[in-house]
């Protein structure tokens, strides 16, 4: 089922929880609302789900006005952050709970009850432990008997709120595959929200990027990480170098500094933010050269895959802090000493105009996922 | 307890219009604010109200002067002198018994604990008459104290004071003793590495941190034992100007149809509880503050 | 709750929670000395009085005629009062602790404040409300309806003192809990007395339960408040509290602890169930995954 929000307002108080959102959530796709704490992912969520109000905006479900039905008529499953699995019943009348509160009429029989938990606990691949209490359970079954539980009403849309917080990092990644596995076979619109970037890129189809109450970005995880539209996905979605400068004629002028760049669709003159990845910077050791920023070598940390070197900037007035990934092989070349003094050379640079960014169009159009 | 009830609070009241809500999806809202209003207002707010208006009947100087006859001011004395000394003991005493119950293993524990809430659940006449039969000059603790020692404490103000200590036993316990349990020994181990003795590492490190609870525990004590009636009556022998309590006095007032001079008396004890009860929900805000801060 | 379990508390096995021993038996006995001296003298002293003249008194006394018209009349206030603020306490725990809304902070301090009246001033409203010269007390008698002086004004009395435990109780373990099992409820389909009857009451029993005992032991026991209202007529309108007194004042002091006796009887019950329940409610506390509570849950638990 298809979902629509536009032009969705909340404040709680005085603060601005939601600020004009509008999304586009095609059927069948895995969408995640990614962001930092406090972005409104999760009241994002829940007005979805109906569990919330917004002050205004509309919500449609396959093209009806969400808003004149209740949250029991919505149809949607929602699992929430910490399960919120019913203390006091086994696993079976957890998940048995959806149907058993339906009207009598409506009420599927007591066998036809049975075998559908059966039917889900198999596909969550816990039925044998039907008979147990949520607090027997571990974290990850939790999850399970959560979405199991979620799925009983048949609903139109799934909705998960931080479906992998509360767990440790070796069941989470277990998890975030099981989820893709299952919503390939299901293939119910869902929804989930996470503040963590890596879980978002590699579970969903489309990653929406919020940011204090407002829509950053929409597009798939290779556009959202190799294309970010604003500085806050840029230095929201990996680790990033942050230059401050001023568009000049024969480059980026930081400091005393000259860096080259590519981007021409700035004026000259323009202050600018200049962001680049880590493994975007050249380390150059040759003391005659001038173009790149100056810098000091402080660490080099080269374990792993890939070899990383923490710098700081030359201006004492900035305090500016570097890092470099290069290739094992790169810094056994360099031969870098603490203490060295080097320029950082940007091969790929990105500039966002400073000091206030102004929303792009991706925010006030619905766009789509 | 539950919310604590801060002067901002009442601020923050004033402020609304009415009973707004913001938007939840469970339901039975009006239903519940309807059924709760209704039955508080009903037995609880109408009546208060009753002691407000029937008192409006005398006019100042008349109301004045009944609250500040002699023999009622001799019973505000020692009902309120008699209950803090009584809430002072208990605070003593109760943070002892709190302290052993929590720090130390002894047979019988168990039960101790748990007798502990007798006063709670003893009503108070039946704590008045075995008060009275243990106390009076023939009773088991009576012959001695008063018999040997000469000391009178059945029929006499010492006996207000001991039937007070026992109704307010339980509440300095029961406030000081789940804080107490919630302790990280760890800020013990911290005083001693630094160097602390044991007498200053309570007095620095946990006093501070029990000292919240221990005013809530005295205060409700406190509030406790002034209103009390059942268990003093008996154990008073209740002497006009010398063991008479505020309640009684209230009692004999109505006893002789003086509806208006009780309920003048009634006013200055209700207006006090409700000093008191702000003063309560203030240390308990202070208290959850503290347990909130030292973790 | 602490463990008992252990041979040693914790604070014993550490060196740096741990006393000289004469500090530690010092505490022990002045503590323990207070106990035996305000509470288990009063409590043996009232079975050995009620006793003293031998069983067949002691039965007698209890199985006297107006003795058991209070059992009676005892009983039957608890029965209409303890479930009227059952239910009250139930609507007023899901109120505010599924519900925000403005003056929550107020509603709570105003279910407090019974427990700061005097049970004597609780009597003397209702006289003022419904006694021959109140507020309702013409009308009362125009269609001769009796409050004051007959069994009404008794388990009104009743019902104020009692008014806040079972609120008292809910409330915090209620805010603890959350919405998150509620919210599921609903989510699931339920409608608001399925969530309540399904979800919300099951995670509170024992908190209800104790709410309950509590409550019924008080309005069994209650003296002050009764007193006013009562009248005091032997067989109609004495309850087991009253009787006592009367019997007290008559100097039959056999009698009066023989009832009395009856009374500690339910005090003990009353904290053997307690401390079951408490013990029941915490393990079923700790076994389920909670959230971090609220920080009322961590203050104490204590009814006035």
């Amino acid at each position: 089922m298809s979902i629509e929000v536009r032009n969705i307002h909340k404040r709680f108080g005085n603060f601005t929880a939601l600020n004009d959102i509008s999304l586009n959530f095609e059927s069948g796709q895995l969408v995640a609302l990614l962001g930092p704490s406090g972005c409104g992912k999760t009241t994002l969520l829940r007005i979805i789900a109906g569990l919330e109000q917004a002050d205004s905006g509309i919500v449609t479900l396959e093209g009806e006005d969400a808003s004149i039905s209740s949250v029991r008529e919505r149809q949607v499953g929602f699992v929430f952050q910490h399960y919120a699995l019913f203390k006091h019943m086994t696993v079976f009348d957890n998940v048995a709970f959806g149907m058993r509160m339906k009207p009598r009429a409506q009420r599927p029989s007591k066998q036809e009850i049975k075998d559908k938990v059966h039917e889900l606990l198999n596909l969550v691949q816990l039925d044998w432990l039907a008979d147990r209490y949520p607090s027997q359970l571990s974290g990850g079954q939790r999850q399970r008997i959560a979405l199991a539980r979620a799925l009983a009403v048949e609903p139109r849309v799934l909705l998960l709120d931080e479906p992998f917080g509360a767990l440790d990092a070796k069941v989470r990644k277990e998890l975030r595959r099981w989820l893709r596995k299952l919503h390939d076979e299901l293939h119910i619109t869902s929804i989930f929200v996470t503040h963590d970037q890596e879980e978002a890129l590699e579970v969903a189809d489309n990653v929406v990027l919020m940011d204090h109450g407002r829509v950053e970005q929409v597009g798939t995880p290779e556009e959202v990480y190799n294309h970010p539209a604003t500085p806050f996905v840029y230095s929201f979605l990996g680790s990033v170098n942050l230059f401050h400068g001023r568009v000049e004629e024969e480059g980026l002028r930081v400091g005393a500094d000259a860096v080259p760049h590519t981007q021409d669709n700035f004026t000259e003159g323009s202050e600018v933010f200049a962001f680049v990845r880590p493994h975007e910077l050249q380390i150059v050791t040759d003391t005659g050269y001038t173009q790149g920023v100056a810098a000091k070598v402080v660490r080099v940390l080269s374990f792993g895959v890939s070899a990383r070197v923490e710098l700081d900037g030359l201006d004492r007035d900035k305090d500016q802090h570097f890092e470099v990934e290069l290739t094992q092989a790169q810094v056994a070349g360099l031969a870098l000493t603490p203490g060295q003094h080097v320029r950082l050379v940007p091969s790929r640079l990105k500039l966002f105009d400073r000091p206030g960014y102004v929303s792009a169009d991706a925010v006030s159009n619905p766009a789509s996922v | 307890m539950a919310i604590a009830l801060t002067p901002n609070a009442l601020l923050g009241r004033r402020r609304g219009n009415s009973f707004r809500r913001s938007y939840s999806v469970l339901p039975g809202f009006n239903l519940s604010l309807g059924y709760t209003l209704g039955y508080l207002t009903l037995i609880v707010l109408i009546p208060i109200a009753a002691v407000f208006l029937k008192t409006s009947e005398l006019s100042f100087a008349e109301f004045w002067k009944v609250v500040t006859a002699p023999r009622v001011l001799a019973s505000y004395k020692l009902s309120f002198g008699a209950s803090i000394i009584a809430a002072a003991i208990n605070a003593v005493f109760g943070l002892m018994l709190a302290w052993v119950l929590v720090r130390y293993s002894f047979p019988g524990k168990r039960i101790v604990d748990a007798l502990v809430d007798l006063p709670f659940a003893l009503p108070t006449a039946v704590a008045g008459i075995a008060l009275t039969a243990l106390y009076a000059r023939n009773g088991w603790i009576g012959q001695y104290v008063e018999g040997v020692l000469g000391i009178k404490i059945a029929f006499a103000p010492a006996g207000v004071l001991v039937a007070l200590v026992f109704i307010g036993l339980p509440f300095v316990v029961r406030t000081v003793q789940p804080i107490l349990e919630d302790l990280e020994t760890e800020l013990e181990e911290a005083a001693a590495s630094l160097g602390a003795r044991r007498w200053q590492t309570f007095r620095y490190v946990l006093l501070p941190i029990l000292l919240p609870a221990l005013l809530t525990g005295f205060a409700l004590a406190f509030a406790r034992a002034v209103g009390e009636y059942g268990s003093v009556i008996f154990i008073a022998g209740n002497i006009p100007l010398v063991s008479e309590i505020t309640p009684l006095i209230i009692i004999t007032k109505l006893e002789q149809y003086d509806y208006v001079g009780a309920t003048a008396v009634a006013l200055v004890m209700l207006l006090f509880s409700f000093v008191l009860l702000l003063v309560i929900n203030a240390l308990q805000a202070w208290s959850s503050r503290s347990i909130g801060g030292s973790r | 709750m602490s463990h008992y379990s252990h041979k040693t508390t914790r604070f014993e096995r550490n060196l740096a929670t741990r006393e000289a021993p004469w500090v530690k038996w010092t505490l022990l006995t002045l503590s323990l000395s207070f106990f035996v001296l305000f509470l288990i003298l009063p409590l043996v002293s009232v079975f050995f009085e009620a006793l003293r003249k031998g069983w067949e008194v002691y039965l007698l006394s209890i199985t006297e005629e107006t003795a058991l018209a209070a059992i009676k009349l005892t009983v039957l206030i608890a029965i209409i009062s303890v479930p009227l603020n059952l239910v009250f306490g139930v609507a007023a725990a899901w109120l505010i602790a599924k519900h925000d809304f403005r003056g929550k902070q107020l509603l709570t301090t105003f279910i407090d404040l019974p427990f700061s009246v005097s049970p004597v001033i609780v009597g003397l409203m209702y006289m003022l409300v419904f006694g021959a010269n109140g507020w309702f007390g013409s009308w009362l008698v125009e269609h001769d309806l009796k409050v004051i002086f007959a069994v009404p004004g008794i388990v009104l009395a009743t019902i104020f003192v009692t008014f806040p435990f079972v609120a008292r109780e809910l409330i915090p373990l209620m805010q603890a809990q959350g919405r998150d099992e509620e919210e599921a409820a609903v989510v699931l389909g339920a409608n608001g007395w399925q969530t309540l009857w399904y979800v919300t009451l099951p995670n509170v029993k024992w908190g209800l339960l104790y709410g309950v005992i509590l409550s019924n032991a008080r309005a069994m026991g209650e003296f002050g408040a009764v007193s006013v209202v009562s009248g005091k007529i032997r067989g109609q309108t004495n309850t087991m509290p009253l009787h006592v007194e009367i019997l007290y004042n008559e100097y039959n002091f056999a009698a009066a602890f023989a009832v009395a006796s009856l009374l500690a009887l339910l005090a003990l019950v009353t904290l053997v169930i307690k401390t079951r329940v408490e013990h029941r409610a915490s393990s079923h506390f700790n076994a389920s995954h909670m959230v971090p509570a609220d920080i009322n849950t961590l203050s104490p638990r204590v009814v006035p």
